[in-house]
């Protein structure tokens, strides 16, 4: 176990920079001059274009650039924008809103998500199965802006249940509804998924040897069923936290949350590359541990999965 | 076993004071294809200290009956379309689901074929035994282990303390069915169904399965149905048998009455079947064709298309399952031929 883990780790090392160098080249290899419009109505004076270009190294091709940028990365520094703002402090202001937005989603599409996957896995083909087949349906066909706008103007606008968008100090009443949005059409995938698993292992023999041994019906499934179904739907939900990290753009604006997913938006419009680079560095690193973390959780479902 | 004069005479209705008692049962299954019946009127009992062989093909009914009478049939696709399941005279199919429940480990317990499936693959051997004491008992965590390594114990396993922490893929298939044995009877339950219980081991390992569940039994004094289609594991352990063809009981008697002589052509087959050292080099004798289609029974007695004694007979009028001799019943319009001939 814990030589898996020293080994699991280090492929994280080729993984994340592998993963970063792409970001890199993609963002570097996008068109266009940032010092547009950044000097007010002017075009900027050739001096300071020098200037920046010197400081940084614009002129270098993307590997020095590369080279330079994750020197300093390692040293726990980010960068800063053009405007001479520090990256590492928008990551601090705008990480922790989109996590605990992601958070908040991950929670109701889990709770939701399984609940009604075990309910309908159970009893399939009845009422209950046919509404969650199709809702499910509904909510994986509806893009994220229709479902957010619609939930906005009926409960924030009309019906004044919950507020319509989320104010700065980001408490958890104001959440729910845009963590509902966020997380709704995973929700969906994992209703349908932990349905297809209950339905499946309701047949299996232990199961059965389970109901033989006289346990009531609520502990055979609880604890029998509900443990061997598990599997499909922890790999979903851990893969979708940097998912519904990396998906808050349009949820965040909406919602006006002041989150990662704006703020990639806003470096993206105005080509402060560094900022875009290091919030999804970040972001690939989020996936990246999660993906580690299911895959230890496997063995703590199932003990017939052995890392060597 | 002369007392009991009228086995599988059937369809009483009336309790009699036996411990578990089939009367008449009947179960189909209906599927897109059609409706099998599966079990058409099944009478068996079993009383304390007696073990009851049920012989018969795959496909013959023996497992439905059982899970039928465990209440662990699949409804749907399966009905229960008549028939009673007595367990000390009370019908078990009428029952609520929560007594229906109780009954089941404490009053009948069940061991399955493959113990590699039937036990949860997720949780320790130790705690899929102990769980009823803290469940059924109320027990608390300590003590339940202790009880449990108590039954891994009295089944034999060795190291019982250490193999309790051990999960179903660790262990032997011996072992583990010595587990699935140790699981079945910690709430030291009165009848033991046994549904093929030696059909996944090595043969070695089959005799000493066999040899412990016996013993338990008789230590017990429960009464045990050993569900089988191997008629070397039946004539070491069982009081009586009862045959049973395409869902029903088509001969019943004591064991020496039946190996020595016969009262159903089926029977008849089924021994003869059995390879013998004298006819070594021969080809093996079989049963002619195969059983019916469930969906599509052919009319008369079920096994006419492929009973070698076939009369025109046979093909109209299903022979009813009538008491030929003390504690012996066949289903064969010649069944008094067969048994009187030499």
């Amino acid at each position: 176990m814990g030589r898996y883990l020293v080994r699991r780790l280090l492929q994280l090392v080729p993984v994340f920079l592998g993963t970063t160098f792409l970001i890199y080249w993609l963002v570097w290899s996008v068109p266009g001059d940032p010092f547009a419009g950044k000097c007010g109505e002017r075009t900027c004076p050739p001096s300071y274009v020098a200037a920046m270009t010197a400081k940084f190294q614009l002129d270098e091709n993307v590997f020095v650039q590369y080279a330079t940028y994750m020197k300093n990365l390692l040293q726990g520094d980010f960068g800063t924008t053009y405007s001479g703002r520090s990256i590492n402090d928008i990551i601090a202001t705008a990480y922790p809103n989109t996590l605990k937005l992601a958070v908040v989603a991950l929670a109701i599409e889990a709770v939701i998500g399984l609940t009604a996957g075990v309910l309908t896995g159970l009893r399939r083909n009845g009422f209950l199965d046919n509404l969650v087949l199709v809702s499910t349906l509904f909510m994986i066909a509806l893009p994220v802006f229709v479902v957010a706008f619609v939930l906005q103007w009926t409960l924030g606008l009309q019906l004044k249940i919950v507020s319509a968008t989320v104010s700065s100090e980001m408490p958890f009443s104001e959440l729910i509804m845009p963590g509902f949005v966020l997380g709704s059409a995973s929700m969906a995938y994992i209703a349908r998924v932990a349905r297809t698993s209950i339905a499946e292992n309701r047949r299996a023999d232990y199961v059965r040897t389970a109901i033989a041994k006289g346990l009531p019906m609520r502990r055979v499934v609880g604890v029998h069923l509900l443990r061997n179904s598990l599997i499909p739907v922890v790999t979903l939900l851990g893969t979708d936290l940097g998912a519904l990290m990396g998906g808050a753009i349009v949820t965040e604006s909406i919602f006006t949350i002041n989150g990662i997913g704006r703020e990639v938006y806003r470096s993206i419009v105005t080509k402060e590359s560094a900022t875009v680079v290091s919030i999804v560095v970040v972001l690939v690193l989020v996936y990246l541990l999660m993906n580690l973390l299911v895959d230890l959780l496997y063995a703590a479902l199932d003990p017939r999965i052995r890392y060597e | 076993m002369s007392e009991q004069s009228a086995p599988g005479t059937g369809g009483t209705g009336r309790p009699s004071g036996r411990l578990l008692e089939v009367d008449d049962l009947r179960v189909e299954f209906r599927t897109r294809d059609g409706v099998a019946k599966v079990i058409n009127g099944v009478t068996y009992h079993v009383d304390a200290g007696e073990t009851l062989a049920v012989l018969g093909e795959s496909g013959s009914g023996k497992s439905v009956t059982a899970q039928t009478v465990m209440g662990i049939l699949d409804m749907p696709p399966g009905f229960v379309t008549g028939g009673q399941v007595r367990f000390h005279g009370k019908d078990m199919l009428t029952m609520s689901a929560e007594e229906r429940r109780r009954i089941r480990g404490e009053g009948i317990a069940m061991i399955f074929q493959d113990s590699l499936s039937a036990l949860n693959p997720v949780f320790t051997v130790g705690f899929q035994i102990a769980e009823q004491f803290r469940v059924r008992r109320g027990m608390s965590r300590a003590d339940a282990k202790k009880r449990a390594i108590e039954m891994l114990d009295q089944v034999k396993i060795p190291n019982a303390k250490g193999r309790f922490s051990n999960y179903p893929h660790q262990f032997s298939g011996g072992m583990r069915q010595r587990a699935m044995i140790a699981m079945s009877l910690a709430l030291d339950p009165e009848v033991l169904i046994a549904d093929e219980p030696t059909t996944a081991l090595d043969v070695t390992v089959q005799a000493q399965i066999m040899d412990l569940l016996g013993e338990l039994q008789r230590e017990r004094r429960m009464g045990m149905i050993l569900i089988t289609h191997d008629l070397g594991v039946v004539a070491d352990v069982a009081d009586r048998i009862a045959v049973m063809y395409a869902g029903r009981i088509v001969e019943e008697a004591d064991v020496f009455d039946l190996y020595a002589k016969p009262a159903h052509p089926y029977t008849l087959g089924l021994l003869d079947s059995i390879p013998r050292l004298d006819e070594k080099g021969q080809e093996l004798r079989t049963i002619k064709g195969l059983p019916p289609n469930l969906m599509n029974i052919p009319p008369g007695c079920p096994f006419n298309p492929r009973c070698p004694m076939a009369q025109p007979v046979c093909r109209e009028k299903v022979p009813p399952l009538l008491q030929i001799g003390a504690g012996r019943a066949s289903a064969c319009h010649f069944a008094e031929e067969l048994v009187n001939r030499d």
